[in-house]
């Protein structure tokens, strides 16, 4: 069985891929807003969110509920869903780590992971200048509680910019 | 009131996002969301019915465990209840303590890309990956049978720094396994040549030596530079030297040791897993298990456990994979058979438990049982006196009525022998009455160990005159006849 994708525009794209670059050595996060369908889910609004993990943040990252919440009742107003979560791992591959999979429980959502290499030089503040994000890659929830969860490899679609209408 | 389920638990509540439900207090609406769909229960719920740790119920904007009353805090009709489940997680850092402090290397030249387009196109390796393993610092203890195909794999796939700790000089036995040095090696120091290998294999790779035997006192010295440790020892001592050290420094061990046909690996040290003392808590007596040179091995033995070494060391640095923690990966190359057996983290380990007693290096010869060598040739062992190789040859010489005997193997006796009577080690318990209790016997082996074990056996069973000859018959060629073959 094919694992449904995700859907968004370079816009949410490039929004996540640069949140995580300026992060770094930090850990970025935020919510993804959107609407979710049987084939995939469609990212609308990539949210920034604060890591509230101040005590690590460099590998680790929490969202706030609170924060969650607000958001929530945002997307609500506006017609939306949460439909995932987006995080960095700096200096690190684009790929879920066991805390990711052991703290990820929003089955049905997408977890979308971008990797920042900083560059090469010791001092922290010249790597911090010259980080760049590297690869984004993004896994589904699946599963049917705590017992059988998986992170799944999920194709991530990144559309070209939609031409603006004359109204929009 | 309202309650707002969040995406993923709308399977279980009809696809609703807000579910409506009288009630007085929080508990009274949790139970009314879950009486109405029963199937939220589980995932709000452990088993012990205590609400789950990662699932946060917010009553307007308050988490419930920080308000007056809790869950049984009173609500109105227009209040709204929230569930949450957390959102967290973090980088593989926390849990493979591998580039914690390394930084992150620089991009890869145009020469790297070519070099490693074969790993940039595995999306498990990817740009990232070999980046990875560029900033990796990998240290192997040894540079022999199972360091040769390590660090030649390492260095060939683009590890940035590999140190290497060995201070022996290469000889003609170490070449049918230890295929990073040559021939024209022989004689020369095994660093020197194994940095020859690697910089024709990479030269991109940064070679550090260390010219030294590893010791109580150098070795978190020398650890502390290093992501992670490659153990390719031939020994017990320096084997829980490595372990405790790879502990103490929060470094993972990547473990290999062979004999003879069979081989087995792990990965120790890790944050979670079993280190060497949960497998093995105290070492074997001293000579029950031989050495290489002792019991022979099959030259590409070291060559399979190398590689595996070099394999889990590769996946640790990516953070790729299930590595080798918690399972022993046993191999048998003549039945050409691999096994598992599951390890489980000791919490009673000295080293790595819950109650900790090593808590800094020791002396590892002492606790493996084996004495200090002193300057002065020890005269007594385990009540066997010993005898020295120019003691017996006077004797010898002289005439004297002396007896030796010889404890190898038959196969051992036909490369080279000093006139002894055979009587292999494992025959001597049945066929002890050959021998005169009465008469003065020295006993001989390769190296010394082996007799040692037959003279202490034969002083047990009431032999009055019984020697071990130090040194064995390596001793002999060395020191009285270079014509008998040393193997």
């Amino acid at each position: 069985m094919n694992v449904p994708g995700l859907r968004m525009e370079q816009v949410q794209f490039e929004a996540i891929r640069r949140h995580g670059e300026a992060a770094y050595p930090d850990e970025s996060c935020g919510v993804l807003l959107g609407r979710s369908g049987e084939d995939a889910n469609t990212v609308v609004d990539a949210v920034p969110a604060s890591n509230t993990r101040t005590d690590s943040a460099h590998n680790r990252y929490s969202i706030a509920p609170q924060e969650l919440i607000r958001i929530q009742r945002e997307s609500r107003q506006r017609g939306m869903d949460i439909v995932g979560f987006y995080h960095s791992h700096p200096d690190h591959p684009a790929h879920w780590s066991k805390t990711d999979l052991a703290e990820a429980h929003w089955f049905g959502c997408s977890y979308v992971i971008t990797s920042v290499m900083g560059d090469g030089v010791t001092n922290e503040d010249e790597r911090t200048a010259r980080c760049r994000a590297v690869e984004t890659n993004s896994f589904l929830l699946t599963g049917t509680g705590e017992e059988d969860k998986r992170l799944e490899t999920q194709p991530l679609e990144v559309a070209a910019p939609t031409p603006a209408t004359a109204n929009a | 009131m309202q309650i707002h389920i969040p995406t993923p638990l709308r399977p279980y509540s009809g696809k609703q996002s807000v579910v409506h439900v009288a009630a007085k207090t929080v508990a009274e609406a949790l139970t009314a969301l879950t009486s109405q769909f029963p199937d939220l229960r589980k995932h709000l719920y452990t088993d012990e019915g205590k609400l789950r740790a990662f699932v946060n119920v917010y009553l307007n904007d308050e988490d419930i465990r920080y308000i007056d009353h809790k869950e049984n805090a009173p609500v109105k009709e227009s209040d709204s209840l929230s569930i949450i489940p957390s959102i967290a997680g973090g980088t593989p850092v926390a849990e493979t303590p591998v580039h914690a402090t390394a930084p992150a290397a620089a991009a890869l030249t145009p020469e790297e890309m070519g070099r490693y387009s074969r790993h940039l196109i595995l999306p498990e390796v990817g740009e990232a990956g070999q980046l990875k393993l560029k900033a990796a610092r990998v240290l192997c203890i040894g540079a022999g049978g199972l360091g040769a195909p390590l660090t030649m794999y390492l260095a060939a796939a683009g590890v940035g720094t590999i140190g290497m700790v060995d201070f022996d000089v290469v000889e003609a036995s170490n070449l049918h396994r230890q295929v990073i040095h040559g021939t024209s090696d022989i004689g020369r120091s095994k660093l020197d040549s194994a940095e020859d290998s690697l910089r024709a294999i990479n030269p991109n790779t940064k070679i550090v030596k260390f010219e030294t035997k590893l010791t109580s006192e150098n070795a978190l010295e020398i650890f502390k530079d290093f992501d992670i440790v490659a153990d390719g020892t031939d020994n017990f001592p320096t084997r829980y030297l490595v372990n405790d050290a790879c502990v103490l420094s929060g470094i993972p061990n990547v473990y290999a040791s062979i004999y003879r046909f069979e081989g087995q690996a792990s990965v120790f040290a890790t944050e979670d897993g079993p280190c060497y003392r949960c497998l093995y808590p105290e070492p074997p007596p001293p000579g029950l298990v031989p050495s290489c040179a002792e019991g022979g091995v099959l030259g590409i033995l070291p060559g399979l456990l190398g590689i595996i070494q070099a394999t889990e060391v590769i996946k640790l640095i990516l953070g790729q994979g299930e590595p080798l923690v918690g399972r022993l990966l046993l191999v048998d190359t003549l039945a050409m058979r691999f096994r598992e057996l599951k390890l489980h983290k000791n919490p009673a380990c000295p080293a790595c438990g819950t109650h900790r007693t090593v808590t800094k290096l020791i002396d590892y010869a002492e606790f493996c049982g084996i004495p200090p060598k002193s300057a002065e040739p020890a005269a007594v062992v385990n009540c066997v006196p010993q005898m020295q190789v120019t003691e017996l040859k006077r004797r010898m010489d002289a005439g004297e009525n002396i007896f030796v005997l010889d404890v190898r193997e038959p196969y051992e006796f036909a490369i080279a022998q000093i006139g002894g009577h055979l009587v292999p080690l494992g025959d001597l318990p049945q066929r002890v009455q050959e021998l005169d209790p009465n008469r003065e016997i020295v006993v001989q082996c390769k190296s010394g160990a082996r007799s040692q074990r037959a003279a202490e056996f034969l002083a047990q069973n009431g032999f009055k005159r019984v020697y071990n000859l130090a040194g064995g018959i390596i001793a002999w060629s060395d020191k009285i006849d270079h014509s008998v073959a040393k193997y």
